[in-house]
């Protein structure tokens, strides 16, 4: 059996065997092709819905972009060349937005990866209720966010809970989301709060794929737990750490739509604009002022930043490491 | 590593193509597609008209549209309504989506705040003045529909209006030893309630708020039509194109007053409860200037709340601010199917339909002998809101999202950075100017 079907296969890649009789080779060779081109063409409709629904409209933010676009406009869209992204450039909410959208990356990627090794790694060295643990880490990311984000909301109000132990303790009444100078703080802190469980499960498996007999011959050499931790474990991970970094960037990015618009208090990144994230500010230019042109062009920005940060991330991070 | 370069350069080249070739494809593709739509849409079938109405998803408006409707189809055989709803958020998305399909309503239901943003992109064509003559709408309707007023043209026409009036809790009034059946008629006496109505812990943290107070929700409008108009003051000269709301000091003084209540006064605090509307159902709230589209809310989700309404408490003048949604027929429409939409809309704007629209959804007639009638002017709860009509102002935005934000914003800039008022007011004033030049420099 094993010999035969393998013989098939041989049969498709354009390696006739030698012992067969050419009308029977024909027939195989017919029904294989129209078996892959089958197979192929299942496999291209996806690819179709994905380029006619997700590439070329991308590629057409970059034509919107240098045009002036008034979304509920039926006339023409005047070419205007780079005038959008000058305005945009001259704009202090654009620019506040992409200043905040880096804090939210770095703080937000950071916080995510740290916690989630730190967890993972708890979660590694113990035997007794892992599955235990691991759902309690993983339900926040499966919770839904808006709903995360309006319990946050009631927690960190005034008279939220919080704010009572606060009080109790002694402490001043916090005004977080309230606060200018807080308010961004406390949603990067409920988004990498929501994300430890996906970076976890990520860091789990990165560790079950580092050999033991490595830890072995790290104790024979009279290792510390802490140089174990950095010259084994923490190397071996890079390849994890890469990949967690630039998935968690591009979710962050598309994340911080969601929870800035439920938890800032006046649902578009307040106050005084604290908040505002890239994202929710191409929607308000697209869909709250109509500006089809601005918000391409705030896109297409958007779109070179996270091309820029992902070479550097790949570039930076991801170093060759042989043992 | 190579490779993967080239494969990026690929990308970058392909997209730069795509940019620059776009040009003249999609402006013709674009065209050809609108007028393709438009006439497959007026042909109908059978030589029946079918028109197509949208407005957004509000339970009781889409079950008394549908009744409306059928009502509407009988009466006028050869004509058919169909309706679209899409929910409040994404309204205007979904419109704006639909446009550069070539697809979209025929009459469309719209905020009236965002009716100069369609006009302007030449969504709607003003209503035919054969059909809707200017001295019978300025005679019969409410001078707040004026807002819609462009160009000297009508654009759109409601069937009810909004106003803004004071709820208040009337068993929290008897708590705090207030009269519940004499609510505050005067700034002072509307401070002096606050007050007595505000319960604080020993550590300053506010328990129970005297009056809600959120810019975001209604604060804007209470600040520009109730409280400037109260002062004496004015936003906007009549013209519409000069920001005028710091030229008399009634102005400031309004804005002083408004953001007494969460500093010197210490009654309120934004975000308390969450929201204003959180805060007066769940009681933590005393009093709130609230709409009264408000009043199905509460029926609804607070049926044990024993509360009242007042009109807005005045000072000079009394004023409250108004707002409507607005029906008004898009640009394409032509023919014989503009003849059945101003048929479908001098239908929606009857006196019967304006008693129905109030009975049933809780709006108020937007015609004046309509409205007045004995028996909604004594309506314990539609009374104040009816009560404030005749004095009540639409604000004309020409950004209704950028405007409230801008005003939110220098509530907060005096609220969390501790900005002298004067200089956040002054800024207000400014930066709703440059919006209102940017508005008009385009004309």
């Amino acid at each position: 059996m094993e010999q035969h079907s393998v013989s098939q296969e041989n049969q498709g890649k354009k390696t006739p065997p030698i012992q067969k009789k050419p009308v029977k080779q024909k027939f195989w060779k017919k029904l294989n092709f129209q078996k892959y081109l089958f197979v192929y063409v299942c496999l291209l409709l996806p690819l179709i819905f994905y380029l006619g629904i997700r590439i070329l409209p991308t590629l057409f933010t970059f034509n919107v972009g240098f045009r002036e676009w008034n979304l509920l406009s039926t006339e023409a869209q005047p070419f205007v060349g780079f005038d959008n992204y000058v305005t945009l450039f001259k704009d202090e909410v654009f620019i506040k937005s992409i200043v905040n959208t880096l804090i939210y990356i770095v703080l937000g990627v950071t916080g995510q990866l740290v916690f989630g090794m730190v967890v993972a790694l708890l979660l590694h060295k113990i035997n007794r209720f892992v599955g235990f643990f691991r759902v309690i880490y993983f339900i926040p990311y499966v919770t839904s966010i808006v709903a995360i984000s309006w319990v946050f909301q009631w927690i960190l109000m005034g008279n939220g809970i919080i704010n009572d132990v606060l009080v109790k303790l002694g402490l001043p009444a916090q005004p977080f989301l309230n606060s200018p100078d807080q308010a961004i703080y406390v949603i990067i802190g409920a988004m990498i709060w929501q994300s430890i469980g996906f970076q976890m499960i990520l860091f789990l498996a990165g560790l079950e794929n580092i050999p033991d007999s490595l830890y072995e011959a790290a104790d024979i050499d009279g290792a510390s737990p802490w140089q174990k931790f950095w010259r084994v474990t923490f190397p071996l991970l890079n390849p994890t750490i890469v990949f967690s970094a630039v998935i968690g960037t591009i979710t962050f990015i598309q994340v911080s739509f969601t929870q800035v618009v439920n938890m800032s208090m006046d649902g578009s990144g307040g106050p005084l604009n604290s908040t505002i994230s890239v994202v929710v500010y191409i929607y308000q230019l697209a869909f709250r002022q109509f500006d089809m042109g601005l918000a391409s062009a705030a896109t297409v920005i958007l779109f070179l930043f996270i091309l820029g940060l992902t070479i550097f991330q790949m570039k930076v991070l991801t170093k060759k490491f042989d043992y | 590593m190579k490779k993967w370069y080239l494969g990026l350069l690929g990308i970058l080249l392909l997209l730069l193509l795509a940019a620059c070739s776009g040009d003249d494809d999609d402006g013709s593709s674009e065209t050809d597609g609108a007028e393709g739509t438009s006439d497959e849409v007026t042909e109908g079938e059978d030589g029946e008209i079918t028109l197509e109405y949208w407005q957004y998803s509000f339970d009781s408006k889409v079950n008394l549209m549908d009744e409306l409707i059928q009502e509407f189809e009988e009466a006028n055989p050869g004509i058919k309504v169909k309706q679209t709803n899409f929910p409040y958020d994404q309204y205007n998305e979904q419109v704006a989506v639909q446009v550069p399909a070539g697809r979209g309503p025929d009459v469309i239901n719209l905020f009236y705040g965002w009716v100069p943003t369609y006009v302007d992109a030449g969504y709607l064509q003003p209503l035919p003045q054969d059909a809707f003559p200017h001295e019978e709408i300025e005679s019969e309707f409410f001078p707040l529909v004026e807002a819609t007023k462009m160009d000297g043209e009508y654009w759109t026409i409601p069937t009810a209006v909004r106003t803004l009036a004071l709820f208040y809790n009337k068993d929290l009034f008897e708590e705090a030893g207030l009269d519940p059946d004499s609510p505050p008629t005067t700034w002072e006496e509307l401070e002096e309630y606050a007050v007595k109505l505000t319960k604080a812990d020993s550590n300053g943290r506010l328990e129970q708020s005297g009056m809600a107070w959120e810019p975001a929700q209604q604060g804007h409008q209470w600040l520009r039509d109730g409280l400037t108009r109260q002062a004496g003051g004015e936003v906007l000269s009549e013209d519409r194109k000069e920001v005028i709301w710091g030229d008399d000091p009634a102005g400031l003084e309004a804005f002083k007053y408004w953001l007494s209540f969460p500093t010197d006064l210490g009654t309120s605090e934004q975000g308390f409860y969450t929201d204003d509307v959180t805060a007066f159902v769940t009681e933590k709230a005393a009093m709130n200037v609230d709409g009264s589209f408000r009043i199905g809310t509460l029926q609804n989700d607070a049926p044990d709340l024993n509360y009242a309404v007042a009109p807005l408490p005045g000072n000079v003048e009394q004023s409250t601010n108004a707002s409507f949604w607005t029906n008004g027929i898009t640009a394409k429409v032509e023919g014989e199917k503009l003849d059945a939409a101003v048929k479908f809309l001098q239908f929606l704007t009857s006196d019967e339909v304006m008693e129905r629209w109030l009975d049933e959804i809780g709006e108020l007639p937007a015609k004046e002998a309509v409205a007045m009638q004995d028996k909604y002017v004594n309506d314990e709860i539609y009374g104040p809101f009816i009560e404030s009509l005749p004095y009540a102002n639409a604000h004309f935005f020409v950004d209704e999202t950028k405007e409230r934000e801008l005003v939110i914003n220098a509530a907060n800039k005096v609220l969390m950075e501790g900005a002298d008022p004067e200089d956040a007011f002054n800024e207000l004033v400014e930066s709703t100017q440059a919006l209102y030049d940017e508005y008009w420099g385009d004309k």
